[in-house]
């Protein structure tokens, strides 16, 4: 029997070192622990198998840093997954050798997503990174000398102490790479972060002088002939990350590991994020203990239009009209925030600056009864 | 009681000049009250008269003296009830004008003075605190003597805190205080100097008779209301009810009425007996008109009905208070509010907050306007929205306002006083060092931001006071704030052209640091008609993205939309612009602040 997931998130937590504006689950060193971690993610994979569609289009390896994984571990769980037709890791700068790269290349990996953030010391400083600007470029050619062909670089703006000229030139050097993708996020400073609690008032005065900055990046990008197909996303000759824009689209996707989330029709669950249960209850052949959160219909319809409206590409009216205010959408168009396109809905170029606003005034109200 | 066994009489004094404790002490001497019995201030009922030492209602005591059936009459000290304390005034043959040996005579003392010498009132003046370290009072004797016309020796010198000399007074009273005139046998008439409410019995009639009897169970009549009721109890206060079978000419007691309706029983107005009654009222009833006007709104919508019904329940007490229900588009359902003036306001404002428990929106207050349309009507305008944008000529009422200062800050008040249109009329030296200053200014000045600047620019010195003395033409326009090109009719204002450019403009700076930016520029305009007097902008915002949103954030991006959501439902919506609460909150202030 088999199901319709075309999409397989697998979690890799470990890390050479904590960043200190990251947020995810992800665990520091624990080598003797890597194995039994893949053990247990390719037992989830077979309870789970059922799920997986015949033909599986994506797969996604993200962290944590995946590379940092014992290397005999990491390619014993690539060669494991189900082939697909794209396949990305994350990868660290400082971890990718010559021979990570071939090893990823024989494992079936067609995409790599390098964690660059930033080519400047100072600022890679502030975030706690490992890799120098050097160690990001010699990545980059480690790949490519691989024949990776498609590559995705990170960048991260808004670092506090960054001037524009430094933002600038973080993005002429990423460009410099000719990369076919880049996701360009601002630094958020989330609360109960030791970041936050380190450079949080700084960031605030800040916020001032670094509004422009998504603008900034967003006007070089597409100058340089990248496509703003996401809010935070830019690829060049259709490099779309495909596995991400399930995510927008609003498929189905299977999450493998610690703190990964699952959507399969409907039902939407998260593995607990410690590790101890998880290795136990898989080691038992049992469920890893998970949080549930049943989608109700009027909820599925919000996230398509949250998630839709990232897009460069119009959502389907008939799809999401059920969650959208008539009367915010008028006074939205008329603010040219908002433009509907042959059947469906999209942000104008301005409107994709401000998606966050936009959208929580264009989703109608709903029922209180269908929050969960 | 004979009538010449009788004294009607009243405290006038400044606030804090020691009347609620020489109340007390009379009671005590009286042996009223027991010492177990006593209570500071036991006059002031509610909780906020004793915390700011002021007496908001009216109310009389009946003690014994040798003999003697003397009726206190407590009076509020502020002025915007002189209008009550005129009423509790004619109820009364005499007055104790009692003045702090420290601070002097004070304008408001002036005020009340001048009306018990109106009301061709027996005066014992009294210098209060004589054992004060600072205390003069042999200057302030001959201040007092001065005034009234007295021999500095008849000034009867006291300490009511300590008791001393306060069986002299009650031996003055009797003495030099007339015994009430009336006919016993006349028909009965008596005068209502206050009322209150009693959630069971209904409204009690504070009175004064004046002729003839009145008996328990008879059917009464209210001579200007028409109002008929049978009095279901009468009696006197020492100072707790007690309940007597017959008030008779001279005097002082309380009617309960069993009237669940406070409106259809004025002060002021005349009680007698429904059959065989009096056929002409006393004289001097006037009905009290709010001066001050303010929009009431709750910060939070849902407590509309709570506001209703707690102005109701206030209502009931405190006649003078005006309400009708105001709709703002900005701040949506509310009142328009009419107070006897600012400090009436603010103890409304504090009642409803504190027994209520609601938290609310104040509007700027403003005055009453007389307007004149080009038609060649009068309106009476309570609120700038109702302004017409178009008219042949508006008045707005002005005051004779009375300040006595130290003579080094007469240069500085008279400054003051001409900034805000006011003109000379009078000064006095009352002694070497304090001078009385007569002016005539539009009240429109008073209520906004005078009482603290008198206070500053003198250092607190200065004892001000007011009556208003009628209407004159003013050269006043309309200032409207507009929010992208939307009127905010909350904040509109009544200005004098001269001052509409200061205020327009602080009202516009105000707004564009308290609005969040929008999704678009919003122009925040002050404007006269279509004439835009200021302008500032509040710059779009250049970006509102949530960062990353992949498959395992799904979840928390949609809350923090949500909440973002929830976030905009509570914002007042002007036109296309979202303000928060606390914006309409913080501009408000800014009239409240300087008050």
């Amino acid at each position: 029997m088999s199901g319709a997931v075309r999409h397989l998130y697998v979690h890799l937590p470990f890390c050479s070192s904590r960043c200190g504006y990251c947020d995810f689950v992800t665990l520091v060193g624990r080598r003797e622990d890597h194995g039994r971690y893949v053990d247990a993610l390719l037992t989830e994979l077979e309870l789970e198998h059922g799920l997986l569609a015949d033909g599986v289009e994506t797969v996604f390896v993200g962290g944590g840093t995946p590379t940092f994984t014992d290397p005999a571990e990491l390619g014993r769980l690539l060669a494991s997954l189900p082939a697909a037709q794209e396949v990305t890791v994350e990868a660290n700068p400082e971890t990718v050798t010559p021979e990570l790269a071939t090893l990823l290349r024989a494992g079936g990996v067609t995409r790599v997503s390098l964690g660059a953030q930033s080519f400047e010391p100072r600022l890679l400083d502030v975030l706690d990174r490992r890799a120098r600007p050097e160690d990001v470029r010699r990545a980059f050619y480690h790949l490519r000398d691989a024949s990776f062909d498609n590559i995705s670089l990170d960048l991260i703006y808004g670092i506090p102490g960054q001037e524009p000229a430094d933002l600038d030139r973080d993005l002429d050097e990423a460009l410099a790479l000719r990369p076919e993708h880049l996701s360009c996020y601002e630094l958020e400073a989330k609360p109960g972060t030791r970041f936050t609690y380190e450079h949080g008032e700084e960031l605030k005065r800040q916020a001032e002088s670094m509004e422009g900055y998504f603008e900034l990046v967003v006007d070089t990008l597409i100058a340089a002939g990248y496509r703003w197909y996401e809010t935070a996303n830019f690829c060049r000759d259709g490099h779309r990350s495909r596995h991400n824009l399930a995510y927008w689209l609003g498929r189905d996707y299977l999450g493998l590991g610690i703190g990964a989330v699952s959507t399969v029709e409907g039902l939407r669950w998260q593995n607990a994020p410690a590790l101890p249960r998880y290795l136990a209850a898989l080691e038992a052949g049992e469920e890893p203990p998970r949080e549930l959160e049943p989608l109700a219909a009027a909820t599925r319809v919000q996230e398509r239009l949250m998630l839709g409206l990232r897009l460069d590409e119009e959502v389907p009216f008939s799809e999401v009209e059920a969650a959208v205010d008539l009367d915010a959408l008028a006074r939205l168009e008329s603010l040219r925030l908002v433009e509907r396109r042959g059947g469906g809905l999209a942000l104008t170029h301005r409107g994709r600056f401000l998606g966050g606003g936009v959208t929580a005034d264009l989703l109608a109200e709903i029922p209180a009864n269908d929050y969960n | 009681m004979k009538l010449d066994r009788i004294r009607n009489f009243s405290i006038v004094a400044h606030i804090d000049h020691g009347k609620s404790t020489l109340a007390d002490r009379i009671l005590e001497v009286t042996e009223t009250l027991t010492p177990r019995e006593m209570r500071e201030q036991v006059l002031d009922t509610m909780e906020l008269e004793r915390e700011r030492g002021i007496t908001i209602k009216a109310q009389a005591v009946r003690v014994a003296w040798k003999g003697h059936q003397l009726n206190l009459i407590d009076t509020p000290g502020h002025v915007d009830f002189t209008y009550e304390v005129s009423r509790a005034l004619q109820a009364c043959e005499g007055a104790l004008l009692l003045v702090d040996a420290a601070q002097g005579i004070q304008a408001q003392t002036l005020a009340n003075a001048y009306l018990a010498l109106e009301n061709h009132l027996d005066i014992v003046p009294v210098v209060n605190k004589i054992d004060l370290p600072q205390a003069d009072p042999a200057a302030v004797a001959a201040e007092l003597a001065d005034l009234v016309g007295e021999d500095p020796e008849r000034v009867l010198r006291i300490s009511a805190k300590s008791g001393e000399g306060v069986a002299d007074i009650l031996d003055a009273i009797v003495e030099r205080i007339s015994a009430p005139e009336g006919d016993p046998d006349a028909p009965a008439r008596a005068l209502i100097f206050d009322s209150s409410y009693d959630q069971y019995r209904g409204v009690v009639a504070f009175v004064r008779v004046v002729d003839g009897r009145f008996r328990t169970r008879e059917d009464l009549r209210a001579m200007a209301a028409g109002t008929r009721f049978e009095a279901e109890e009468l009696g006197f206060f020492s100072p707790v009810r007690s309940p007597t079978d017959t008030l008779e000419a001279g005097e002082v007691g309380y009617v309960v009425t069993g009237l669940k309706d406070v409106s259809r029983l004025r002060v002021g107005d005349t009680l007698t007996s429904a059959r065989h009654g009096a056929t002409d009222p006393l004289p001097g009833y006037k009905e009290v008109k709010p001066t001050v006007f303010a929009g009431l709104y709750p910060t939070d919508s849902d407590d509309y009905p709570e506001l209703r019904d707690a102005l109701e329940k206030l209502k009931l007490n405190d006649a003078s208070l005006f309400y009708e229900p105001e709709t703002s588009q900005a701040l949506g359902f509310g009142f328009r509010c009419g107070f006897l003036g600012l400090l009436h306001m603010e103890i409304v404002r504090e009642r409803l907050e504190r027994e209520f428990d609601l938290d609310l929106l104040v509007t700027a207050p403003n005055v009453a306007y007389r307007v004149f349309t080009q038609a060649g009507a009068e309106v009476e305008v309570h609120s700038p929205a109702d302004m017409p944008p178009e008219f042949e000529r508006v008045e707005e009422p002005y005051i004779r306002a009375t300040t006595i200062v130290p003579k080094e800050y007469v240069g500085t008040l008279m400054e003051l006083n001409n900034e805000r249109r006011g003109r000379f009329d009078h000064m006095e030296y009352l002694s070497e060092e304090r001078v009385m200053l007569s002016y005539d200014l539009p009240l429109a000045e008073i209520v906004y931001d005078y009482y603290d600047q008198l206070k500053s620019r003198t250092k607190g010195y200065a004892s001000f006071d007011y009556d208003v003395i009628g209407f004159e033409e003013g050269n006043l326009v309309r200032v409207d704030i507009l929010l992208a090109g939307e009127p905010v009719d909350a904040l509109s204002l009544i200005v004098h052209r001269d001052g509409a450019y200061g205020r327009g403009r602080a009202l516009v700076e105000r707004l564009r640091k308290e609005i969040p930016r929008q999704m678009f520029d919003v122009p925040v305009q002050a404007a006269i008609g279509s004439r835009v007097i200021a302008r500032e902008t509040i710059k779009a915002r250049r970006k509102d993205v949530l960062a990353k949103c992949y498959g395992g954030d799904v979840t928390r991006k949609r809350k923090l939309l949500e909440r973002q959501k929830k976030g905009k439902k509570r914002m007042k919506q002007v036109g296309s612009v979202e303000v928060p609460q606390e914006a309409f909150l913080a501009v408000l202030n800014l009239d409240g602040d300087k008050r």
